[in-house]
């Protein structure tokens, strides 16, 4: 009679583990962060381990063109070493994949230029979904794009349907990618918003590489949270979407131009 | 009498009969007889005395569960570490280069080569363990620890088909 108890409280230890973890995690990270006075928010959107991604949050990034400085790479640089990718090859070349560009726009007739990073927009009605023969495009409950490479049978659809040309093929043979990143060739790849980082908590590399250049230019965020940073000064400031004419509304929003 | 002699024929030939089994057996037991099955270096200082499940049903299912946990990481964000690809190669890459394949005595690649079976995972996995060896040592949990928290292997594939 005392074994089958016995199993139940194991299999409840089990099933607790992860969260336990998770709170004890989070408590100490509180801790840290606290004491020198940092924003605590960022914490709010981790979960624990063995919780499924939920359709309550919708993740996106708002980018400050304005706060976006000219010739500064680092949010590609953190990309592509968070990532694992090898960074553009010189001189580039058309099949190096590119999670992440910065792109500079030139108004002609006052010559006025500004620069601004460009990676998938995550849309809510993504065109690269709605192409993909195998399902291996999909999005997750939280509005991540992402590419199942198990799936991805390297047809390029999405590519050319993607109206933002955020996608890339790796054509080569890869080696020693990140544990947490797998790539390899004859799948289609793009940015995913970091996936691995937020769903520990943390922000995406790009956002975390401008912050600590001092550009504070991405800002990552919640988008369904009102009470969260990117939700206030959206409903606060005069923000874009690109390409807002193909009503995808993409999770990623700009501001300053 | 010929019911005699046949039986009589007929215990001289299973007399014959065991009598080469056994020298053959014999000859087999005294010459150094190849074993049978992959040969895979483990070392157990750095992969514990156990496997995240038994290793019978390691061996069997090990694919259903990678698969399972594949979808349920991809799809759905849920990254626990029991039976994750990384989890893998942290007790059984090879200690001498941190790698699960490479030749026939690296983990994965010894079984495969054997039941030859296409192994493709690491065509976009990271085959090789971060970080070194003696850190993983340090953040595994206790053999015994391991143990209690197991549910019974077959409930688990149960649970993973519904």
């Amino acid at each position: 009679m005392s074994q089958p108890q016995n199993t139940e409280n194991q299999s409840a230890q089990a099933v607790d583990e992860h969260r336990r973890n998770f709170i004890g995690t989070s408590a100490a990270l509180a801790t840290l962060t606290i004491a020198p006075g940092v924003m605590v928010y960022g914490l709010a959107h981790s979960k624990p381990a063995d919780e499924p991604v939920s359709n309550k949050v919708r993740w996106g990034m708002l980018i400050d063109s304005s706060k976006c400085a000219d010739g500064c790479t680092d949010c590609v640089t953190a990309c592509f070493t968070e990532n694992g990718i090898s960074l553009p090859s010189t001189p580039p070349k058309e099949t190096d994949s590119q999670w992440i560009r910065k792109v500079e726009l030139k108004d002609m007739r006052t010559s006025r230029t500004q620069s601004l990073p460009v990676m998938c927009q995550h849309c809510e009605e993504p065109p690269c979904v709605d192409v993909c023969p195998t399902g291996a495009s999909f999005k997750r409950a939280d509005g991540i794009v992402l590419v199942d490479r198990h799936i991805c049978i390297g047809c390029r659809y999405c590519m050319m349907a993607c109206p933002y040309k955020a996608r890339s093929f790796v054509h080569e043979t890869l080696t020693d990618q990140n544990p947490d990143v797998p790539r390899g060739k004859g799948c289609v790849e793009s940015c995913t918003m970091c996936v691995q980082r937020v769903d520990q908590g943390l922000n995406p590399a790009c956002a975390d590489a401008c912050t600590k250049a001092g550009h504070q230019a991405i800002l990552f965020g919640d988008l369904n949270d009102p009470n969260s940073e990117i939700a206030k000064r959206i409903a606060s400031k005069a923000t874009v979407q690109l390409r807002a004419d193909l009503a995808l509304n993409p999770g990623i929003r700009y501001e300053g131009f | 009498m010929m019911a005699w002699l046949a039986s009589h024929r007929m215990w001289k030939w299973t007399a014959g009969i065991i009598a080469v089994l056994c020298l053959s057996i014999a000859y087999a037991a005294s010459s150094s007889a190849p074993s049978v099955g992959p040969k895979i270096v483990i070392d157990k200082t750095r992969s514990g005395d156990h496997c995240v499940e038994d290793t019978a049903f390691m061996r069997k299912n090990h694919m259903k569960l990678l698969l399972h946990q594949r979808d349920e990481t991809v799809h759905k964000g849920i990254r626990t570490t029991k039976y994750s690809l990384k989890n893998c190669i942290s007790c059984h890459a090879s200690t001498k280069d941190n790698r699960v394949i490479g030749d026939d005595e690296h983990f994965c690649q010894g079984c495969h080569t054997y039941a030859a079976v296409t192994l493709d995972c690491w065509e976009c996995h990271a085959n090789k363990a971060r970080p070194a060896p003696a850190a993983i040592a340090t953040t595994l949990p206790a053999p015994a620890a391991i143990a209690t928290t197991l549910p019974a292997p077959a409930e688990s594939v149960e649970g993973e088909k519904k």
